[in-house]
């Protein structure tokens, strides 16, 4: 305890009453705005505690008077979202996907819209800008393998390819290697037949045979394919799984089936019509 | 405090009597009315510059329906600036830097060329500050009354001075905030809403905070202001020199100072006879005599004061004066004088920079077209190659019509031979070869541009190119540089 409180002659003010060694010590307490600033926050925190979620225990923490949580809060935001957005989304969701385009204030709301859902449901395959990657096709080209114009794009989005799904869009190409149907030497003509379309390399009488007795039926004689069958066109410049010898001859081997969901299954009409403008708009759309 | 102190001592000699090292408690200053020429002049520009203030915003000015009808208004709800027939847009702000910089040259140049004129006369703390004088000396009387009411216990007469006072105050700052807010918002029907309760919130709160900072700082604070928070009297003193033309109390014509009686000869002595008028009626509360201080905000009124006495004691006038620092200095040591040199490479570095950045602003503001053209390539993909080889890039086009027409626009490629342009957007006329864009009045038109080029005549990586846009008479009306992208051979 402080014992010899004295008055300091050069400062005029009060020591504390410590020494040590011969050394005593001014007393200046905080200022008054500060000490009542801090008794302020020590109430602050009281209130805030009764009032909010704080406290921690094993299993949970206390709620609060107010029942505030910032999940409710959020929850409370994305209402409202979807009511601002719901005059657009009724007004899409009645409107024919072609009267969806003539009309400005509508189509833009579709671009932004089916813009948003691309980057949620269709980047992680066919990348930021719709350009794809070997094996998840480019949707900014002109090619399509299910077919470009707006309703098929909607059909291909809604039911997906090669998945589960009672309407998705099925075709398989067989396996000609792995399964024994063709011996490698027949591939590798076949694969020379299907370069040779494009102009790159001569076909062999053997090549032409395996390709009229095998490819024909769903690729048609010149290669262009059928949308109808989902069979790629093989005669242009866009090569889904690459287009040099070594890839066409692993493809025809091993033959390619790859898979897209059935969106209809996750998205609501209205954000699939959305997708279907966006994806439409990107360059390839017919 | 010092016994030999006087209510008319200046507040800077008594802050130094005081003696307190580092804070002192503000010392009231009491200014004293005064008649003469400055302070005509103050008046004169303070109905000028307040009467612009109040009334601008009510200054109306037709654009035709669709358009705002105010003369001035800073609209930042709809992102327009509009100045009679002018239309500024979000990215014109560079014409708002441009007077900025304009302001702050000018500023200097008055500066080096009179000293603080702007302080003195023209800066909204000093005309603010004046008219709530104004009031404070209709409603308290002058100096002397206003001294003796502030000692007196309070008292019936005084409480309802005080109070009378504080609600005219605050009736001019509530004025004054209104009126800032009228610059932004269309100002009868805001004016109605406010007074209705239903104008919104952002609204009563800039009301509410330019009516506190108002009253603080034109009642209470004052010359504080001046000298504690404003940073332009610390560095304004880089701005003057021995030919700036500044308030000035003679000091070889005034001294030596003392009290005058009627008749008594005037030789030996100097012409300042004491009466301490300067001091009672300086608004920062100094003595002018003690030459130039940091307090001085160059309001001339002392010289109104000393012309007075001077006229009284049937001397010759401006004992203080506007003059430079350079002819009292000849003065004094009887050279006679020394003629002013506005003309000195400081003003006219200043007038220089005056003009250059003011051609600069001309020039901009004349070439600036109601057209403008903004290109985005899309860079996911890069370029895209199309099933027959053919090379496609793609961009985001903005056309932006500032104009109060619709305007319909060619878009063409300069820079790539044989390339050919694809539209994504609904407001698109004719085929591919003629397409128009149509732009509606007063916003921007984004469209979607697919460049393609044949495969052989595809660039090899980067290659510049001109986007134009032409008007129906093919007059060019926009431009934008951009670039094509070819797969790297």
């Amino acid at each position: 305890m402080p014992t010899k409180i004295e008055k300091d002659t050069v400062s005029g003010q009060d020591t504390t009453g410590h020494e040590w060694d011969g050394v005593k010590e001014l007393n200046t307490p905080l200022p008054t705005w500060w000490v009542y600033t801090f008794y302020a926050t020590i109430v602050f925190a009281v209130v805030y505690c009764a009032l909010y979620p704080s406290w921690p225990w094993l299993t949970g923490h206390t709620q609060g008077l107010l029942g505030y949580s910032s999940r409710a809060e959020l929850s409370v935001e994305l209402q409202a979202q979807t009511r601002a957005r719901a005059k657009f989304v009724d007004k899409i969701r009645a409107t024919s996907l072609a009267n969806i385009r003539k009309d400005p204030e509508l189509f833009n709301f579709a671009l932004a819209g089916g813009r948003s859902a691309f980057q949620t449901n269709c980047l992680q395959c066919h990348g930021a800008g719709g350009a794809g990657s070997t094996g998840f096709p480019n949707l900014v080209d002109d090619d399509w393998i299910w077919g470009g114009n707006i309703e098929q794009i909607y059909a291909t989005i809604e039911y997906g390819i090669r998945n589960t799904d009672d309407k998705s869009r099925q075709s398989l190409m067989p396996r000609f290697g792995v399964d024994g149907l063709l011996t490698g030497t027949q591939v590798a003509a076949v694969t020379d037949y299907v370069l040779s379309l494009s102009g790159r390399a001569k076909a062999t009488p053997e090549g032409a045979k395996v390709w009229q007795e095998q490819c024909v039926a769903c690729h048609k004689a010149d290669g262009t394919g059928n949308q109808e069958l989902g069979a790629p066109n093989l005669a242009d410049s866009i090569w889904l799984y690459g287009g040099d010898r070594d890839s066409i001859y692993r493809t025809i081997f091993y033959a390619r089936n790859g898979s897209m969901p059935a969106w209809g299954t996750r998205l609501d009409d209205a954000t699939m019509k959305m997708l279907a403008i966006y994806v439409h708009s990107l360059g390839g759309g017919r | 405090m010092d016994a030999r102190l006087r209510d008319e001592d200046a507040v800077s000699l008594r802050a130094r009597k005081a003696e307190l090292p580092l804070y002192l408690t503000r010392i009231k200053v009491y200014p004293r009315a005064i008649k003469g020429l400055w302070r005509r002049v103050k008046w004169a520009v303070l109905v000028l510059l307040l009467g612009l203030y109040y009334v601008v915003p009510w200054l109306r000015w037709d654009r035709g329906p669709d358009a705002p009808n105010q003369a001035i208004l800073i609209d930042l709800d709809g992102r327009r600036g509009w100045f009679f027939d002018v239309v500024i847009w979000p990215q014109e702000i560079y014409f708002v830097t441009g007077f900025l910089i304009l302001g702050a040259f000018g500023l200097f140049f008055a500066t080096a060329l009179f000293g603080r004129v702007w302080c003195g006369f023209a800066c909204p703390q000093t005309v603010w500050t004046d008219l709530f004088m104004l009031v404070e000396r209709l409603i308290e009387g002058d100096r002397n009354d206003r001294m003796r009411l502030d000692r007196q216990p309070m008292s019936i007469n005084k409480a309802i001075r005080k109070s009378l006072k504080h609600a005219a105050w605050l009736a001019i700052a509530a004025a004054t905030g209104g009126a800032w807010v009228f610059y932004y918002v269309d100002a009868p029907s805001t004016l109605v809403k406010i007074f209705r309760g239903d104008a919104s919130l952002e609204i009563y709160v800039f009301i509410g905070l330019l009516t506190a900072t108002t009253y603080t700082l034109a009642g209470w604070a004052r010359e504080q202001v001046c000298t504690y928070m404003c940073p332009w009297p610390r560095f304004q003193a880089a701005m003057l020199d021995e030919q700036s033309v500044i308030v000035t109390y003679q000091k070889w014509r005034g001294e030596l100072r003392g009290k005058h009686k009627a008749g008594a000869s005037w030789h030996g002595r100097g012409d300042c006879i004491d009466c301490n008028l300067c001091v009672a009626v300086c608004p920062t509360g100094i003595d002018i005599r003690d030459g130039q201080q940091i307090e001085c905000i160059g309001c001339g009124l002392c010289i109104d004061a000393c012309n007075q006495t001077m006229g009284k004691v049937d001397r010759p006038p401006n004992l203080i004066l506007w003059d430079t620092l350079a002819n009292q200095q000849a003065k004094e040591s009887g050279a006679g004088g020394a003629a002013w040199q506005p003309v000195r490479p400081r003003t006219l570095l200043y007038a220089a920079l005056l003009l250059v950045v003011g051609a600069v602003m001309l020039g901009a503001f004349w070439l600036r077209t109601d057209t403008e053209l903004a290109v985005q390539r899309d860079r996911s993909p890069n370029f895209v190659r199309l099933s027959n080889g053919d090379v496609r890039n793609s961009y985001a086009v903005k056309i932006l019509n500032k104009s109060r027409d619709e305007q319909h626009l060619q878009l063409a490629v300069d820079g790539l031979p044989g390339a050919t342009l694809g539209f994504v957007g609904t407001d698109i006329q004719g085929g591919a070869a003629g397409t128009r864009l149509t732009v509606h009045p007063d916003s921007v038109g984004t469209f979607r541009i697919f460049l393609t080029v044949p495969a052989g005549t595809a660039p090899s990586g980067s290659k510049p190119i001109e986007f134009t846009a032409a008007d129906v008479t093919g007059r060019k009306r926009a431009a934008h540089d951009a670039v094509f992208v070819g797969p790297a051979r």
